[in-house]
């Protein structure tokens, strides 16, 4: 391998690499947490216990089948199918002719949705019944239960989960250059186009992923420590009470 | 006496299981009332059918001459006026030991944060728990969590304190800890309702007995008649194997 030729490569297109960067991180970022919100809203009314009133269950029921199958069809299928389907199927049928940027954020956002909403269900049911019955006898109703204690712990847990779903959508936005979101591998797509150098224009965007990857998992993973709080406790005023 | 909660024919079924068949008794301002028996015999069932953790399926709970069964009573207010003990603890886990005892307070009770932690603290003194205020659950004894639960459900100063097998899941040597706590609330006066498999401690400190058996009440009464002189041939049975065993 030539590593002068990667290195002149790079010295001579690092701006493009640059945005290309920027433009994947900017997308996985504002996607992911768009998701997460997403997830946790989706997830919260999946877990809703049973109402007993005829009409609330009814309503219910059509909003989780809504749901379900909104779950179903972004989960299983490719993100590159869905993009083209939402890029050019608003044009088609709606009319509606979306900045790539904005179609990216959109497609990005509902795909990771699909996901949270699955890994927030899972997070709250995984959290000991007890916790519920301890709020509910303290005459808290569900939404208090479930903002003051089950959601915070459920938000702690499911934290490793959105981690990896961030990392997916630092890698799986390169699926979007099909609709000409100039992301990183839309930007070495470009200057493969002009230099011929595949292999090592490629290495470069590869390495730019790595590094964007892992920095991200350090980040999240202090992020998590810091959420543990310490792991000691002082023991208060003994002093005090004399 | 005040009376403060009336069970009239209360009864549950899961299934075609029936696990309570009409249950009646009832509790006064400051009396202590020990609900013994062998497991399966429905006593942590009725006291969670008492604050509706569990839905009964017939009959009524009258607290302070209201059944809470009606249709458009406020369960959430009422439930504020039980404190609930549960054998497993169930601090919150993402709340250090004050914040445990405040944050139903502040969040139900809509006292001021202030408020909430002068009164949390009391209770925590009470149990011998104000130095930790600053500990997370996770890093308690099991003796330790069970006092600070105990000071979360004093702290919303209900009228009722209920005990689900308190020193059930402890290891012996933390049961005598926590028995002390419940002891001195029901020398302070405290009405409670306590389901215990602690036979001396029942004795000591009830004001009243009911012995659970398949579901219904076999025997109630004062502890000396029902631990020396049990009228029921199951009564006698069952404190011959419990009393044989310690």
């Amino acid at each position: 391998m030539d590593f002068q030729l990667v290195k002149t490569i790079f010295l001579e297109n690092w701006p493009m690499f640059l945005r290309g960067a920027g433009m994947t991180i900017v997308i996985s970022v504002i996607s992911t947490l768009l998701g997460a919100v997403i997830g946790l809203l989706i997830g919260v009314v999946r877990t809703i216990p049973t109402p007993e009133s005829n009409r609330k269950r009814a309503v219910l029921k059509v909003v989780n089948a809504i749901f379900s199958a909104y779950i179903e069809y972004f989960r299983g299928t490719p993100m590159i199918v869905q993009a083209m389907v939402i890029y050019y199927g608003s044009a088609l049928l709606f009319d509606i002719h979306m900045n790539r940027f904005a179609a990216a954020i959109l497609i990005v956002s509902i795909n990771t949705g699909a996901y949270m909403a699955e890994i927030v269900r899972g997070g709250i049911i995984s959290i000991d019944k007890g916790q519920f019955e301890a709020a509910h006898a303290i005459g808290m109703n569900h939404t208090q239960s479930m903002v003051n204690v089950i959601l915070p712990q459920v938000i702690r847990n499911i934290l490793p989960a959105t981690a990896n779903e961030f990392v997916i959508n630092i890698k799986d936005t390169s699926v979007l250059n099909v609709i000409g979101v100039t992301e990183l591998f839309f930007q070495t797509k470009s200057i493969t186009g002009n230099n011929f150098k595949f292999f090592e224009s490629y290495f470069i965007a590869s390495i730019i992923y790595l590094l964007m990857t892992f920095t991200i998992t350090r980040i999240l993973r202090h992020f998590e420590k810091r959420l543990d709080g310490p792991q000691n406790y002082d023991l208060v005023g003994n002093q005090m009470q004399v | 006496m005040e009376r403060i909660l009336e069970i009239q024919h209360l009864r549950k079924s899961f299934g075609n299981n029936e696990v309570l068949k009409d249950i009646n008794f009832s509790v006064d301002k400051g009396e202590v009332v020990s609900i013994i028996g062998s497991s399966g015999s429905g006593k942590s069932t009725l006291l969670r059918c008492i604050n509706l953790l569990e839905k009964p399926t017939g009959g009524k709970i009258v607290y302070k001459g209201r059944n809470i069964l009606d249709n458009g009573i406020d369960i959430y207010a009422y439930r504020t006026k039980l404190g609930m003990v549960f054998q497993q603890f169930n601090l919150f886990n993402n709340h250090n030991v004050l914040s445990n005892c405040t944050v139903g307070q502040i969040k139900v009770l809509k006292r001021s944060k202030e408020e909430a932690e002068e009164i949390a603290m009391k209770y925590l003194r009470v149990v011998g728990m104000d130095q930790y205020i600053n500990a997370n659950p996770k890093q308690l004894s099991g003796g330790q969590k069970q006092r600070v639960a105990i000071a979360r459900a004093l702290a919303m100063e209900p009228d009722v304190m209920l005990f689900d097998e308190p020193t059930s899941a402890l290891d012996p040597e933390m049961v005598g800890e926590v028995l002390k706590v419940i002891k001195e609330l029901a020398e302070m006066g405290q009405t409670m309702l306590v389901v215990t498999h602690e036979m001396e401690f029942a004795k000591e400190v009830s004001d009243r007995v009911i012995f659970m058996d398949k579901g219904v009440i076999a025997e109630e009464g004062a502890p000396e008649q029902i631990f020396n002189n049990p009228i029921q041939e199951r009564t006698r049975e069952f404190l011959k194997r419990t009393l044989k065993a310690v």
